[in-house]
């Protein structure tokens, strides 16, 4: 059943260019390199953002600590105490006074301004490299409610970080999960979704029915999920914008373990019919499906390659649980997992260039990747139960859940980066499982 | 809440009339309470059951048994459950159920969506071997569960072996 409270998820936020008086856009000199293995974080030095006026002071605090976090949160930079500071800021368009901020070993040098007008606010930020004694890009101006502050701040965050780094951004993003109650054999679930960091968490469902593995549309204005509310499991589709839910009445049997296409005009999933589980593509407008698999295999868990051209999947058609790869259109199935024990829930990342998966070994459980090929398998971590990965929008991270052992067992949600680095637990007030990330919101 | 749990709470409401509406019943119906001691474990005689209706829900789960347990990702009907789906046919055709769903269960050592398919391949296991014994596949009905509702919860070998189950729910007795 559908909450009829839900907060609005698209909320305009206007960017703008902003020209201060020394906006050459240059190449900063420096450069991480994220691919690496342990990298020294960045000093960063981020005085207070100047305020227009003084009840522009606490929306300035706020939108500055969620940045700092954003940061520090990544392992990439760190946020140099205040009270090293021998520079005081008292203008964005000032120039910078770049050996104050060398002499306290700062590398980079973020200046903002913060101004409240009614219920709009209004965020100028600057980037600096101290070291070469230069702007990186233009200053950005971003404006929106303030009752959207959290997401101006992840703004200013993406920028900062793609900025330096290269990278595509991924702060403006929400997570949909499942929120789970009680104890190991009485757990109530309920679809939930939250920022990326926590914040703004909303219930979608009541705890009535078992709800699993929500997936985000491609748009973020959609979500798919699997319910008992009948009794038994199926796949529903949830409008975040109008709240409906639709129902694939024409579909046999159980069905779940649904996903979008990257063009977001069908859903990929598993029909469980007469004992047997196979892999279908329903059409969304046509409301038609096609089947892609036909064994007497399992045949689960599939995720388009994001030129929708493939289409990975785990089968135990060769005996046990492995991944495979086929073309979305139908045709040769291949399987990619070769090494010791089992493979689960491979998801393709957005950059196309590996897929991220369970796997079974020994009696742990493994977050991993590997090539779409199946080569270069790494895993990046190993618990009791570490399952179902889901990529960040810029491939960088991984979000999944990890469950602990025993019979005060219980999930929550980690971030590891595909490096392998940073492992991080997401603090949320239940249990949590089944993480999907968003794409960037608009 | 949990169909099974739900089924055997529903079981004990009833428990004060049930023994009375069914031998109403059963007083049209031929034969069931005497043919049903045939199929029943060895010792019935003098079980504290021995109150309980022979076509009660509380019989079924208690003497019938309503369990059946799976190797580790296997959905083999093993030989030592043949004879317990034997009994669980007889009883469902000599009290003409209705209607008959069956709750395929994995344990935690698995992905969720994997689970879910290899509870529904152990359902429909135990789905089969009662088609196969005589059931009209129109009585029975199947639906997984994966590792959603284990029914031990420890995280060893011990509970593991207990969840990995199928489970035979009268939903209704026929009139």
């Amino acid at each position: 059943m559908i909450m009829s409270k839900f907060s609005p998820l698209i909320i305009a936020i206007f960017l703008v260019v902003y020209k201060p008086l020394y906006s050459e856009q240059v190449v900063p000199e420096i450069d991480i390199e994220v691919t690496d293995g342990v990298v020294d974080p960045i000093p960063v030095a981020m005085p207070k953002f100047v305020i227009e006026n003084y009840s522009s002071s606490s929306v300035a605090r706020e939108i500055g600590q969620i940045i700092r976090d954003n940061l520090i949160q990544t392992a990439l930079f760190r946020i140099i105490p205040d009270d090293a500071y021998i520079s005081n800021l008292t203008s964005i368009d000032a120039p910078v006074r770049f050996a104050d901020w060398r002499a306290i070993n700062s590398d980079l040098l973020i200046t903002g301004h913060v101004e409240v007008n009614g219920n709009m606010t209004t965020v100028k930020f600057r980037l600096w490299d101290v070291v070469g004694q230069n702007e990186i890009f233009k200053g950005v101006q971003f404006t929106g409610p303030t009752s959207s502050l959290r997401r101006i701040a992840h703004k200013v965050s993406d920028l900062i970080y793609s900025g330096i780094t290269g990278e595509g951004p991924y702060f403006d993003t929400r997570i949909a999960f499942i929120s789970e109650r009680g104890a190991k054999n009485d757990r109530t679930k309920r679809l939930a979704v939250m920022d990326q960091d926590g914040a703004n968490l909303t219930f979608l469902t009541d705890a009535k029915s078992i709800v699993l593995a929500p997936r985000f549309s491609p748009d973020a204005k959609q979500i798919l999920y699997t319910s008992y509310e009948t009794g038994r499991p199926r796949v529903y589709l949830l409008n975040l914008i109008s709240k409906e839910v639709r129902t694939f009445p024409n579909l046999p049997g159980m069905t779940f373990a649904p996903r979008f296409s990257p063009d977001g005009d069908s859903v990929i999933l598993s029909i469980t019919d007469k004992g047997n589980t196979d892999i279908y593509i329903v059409d969304l407008e046509r409301n038609t499906k096609q089947r892609l698999t036909k064994n007497k295999a399992i045949d689960t868990a599939p995720s388009f390659s994001p030129d929708g051209k493939s289409v990975v999947f785990e089968s135990d058609r060769g005996g046990s649980q492995q991944i495979y790869v086929m073309p979305s259109k139908g045709g040769k199935v291949r399987r990619i997992s070769f090494g010791k024990g089992r493979y689960g829930t491979p998801v393709w990342s957005p950059r196309g260039d590996m897929v991220a998966f369970t796997k079974m070994y020994q009696g742990n459980f493994h977050i991993g990747v590997m090539r779409q090929d199946g080569s270069q398998e790494r895993l990046l971590t190993k618990a009791f139960i570490d399952e179902g990965p889901t990529w960040s929008p810029n491939g960088r991270v991984l979000m999944f859940f990890r469950e602990t052992a025993g019979v005060n067992g219980a999930p929550a949600l980690y971030t590891v980066e595909v490096t392998g680095r940073n492992l991080k637990k997401i603090a949320l007030s239940s249990f949590a499982s089944d993480p999907s990330w968003s794409p960037l919101l608009d | 809440m949990y169909a099974r749990e739900r089924n055997l709470k529903r079981g004990e409401k009833m428990n004060k009339f049930k023994v009375i509406i069914i031998l109403a019943m059963l007083s049209t119906i031929t034969g069931c309470s005497e043919t049903s001691g045939l199929f029943g474990k060895p010792g019935e005689g003098n079980d504290p059951f021995a109150e309980i209706s022979k076509s009660s829900l509380d019989y079924f789960s208690s003497n019938v048994g309503d369990t059946t347990l799976f190797k580790v990702n296997q959905s083999v009907i093993e030989p030592e459950y043949r004879t317990l789906l034997d009994s669980q046919a007889k009883w469902i055709k000599e009290n003409s159920i209705a209607s008959v769903t069956i709750e395929g269960h994995a344990d935690e050592q698995g992905t969720r969506e994997y689970n879910l398919a290899l509870g529904a391949r152990r359902a429909t296991a135990v789905r089969n071997y009662l088609v196969s014994n005589g059931i009209s596949e129109s009585v029975l009905s199947v639906v997984t569960y994966g590792k959603e509702r284990p029914l031990r919860i420890c995280s060893e070998e011990s509970c593991w072996s207990k969840n990995r189950r199928a489970i035979t729910i009268i939903k209704g007795i026929a009139p």
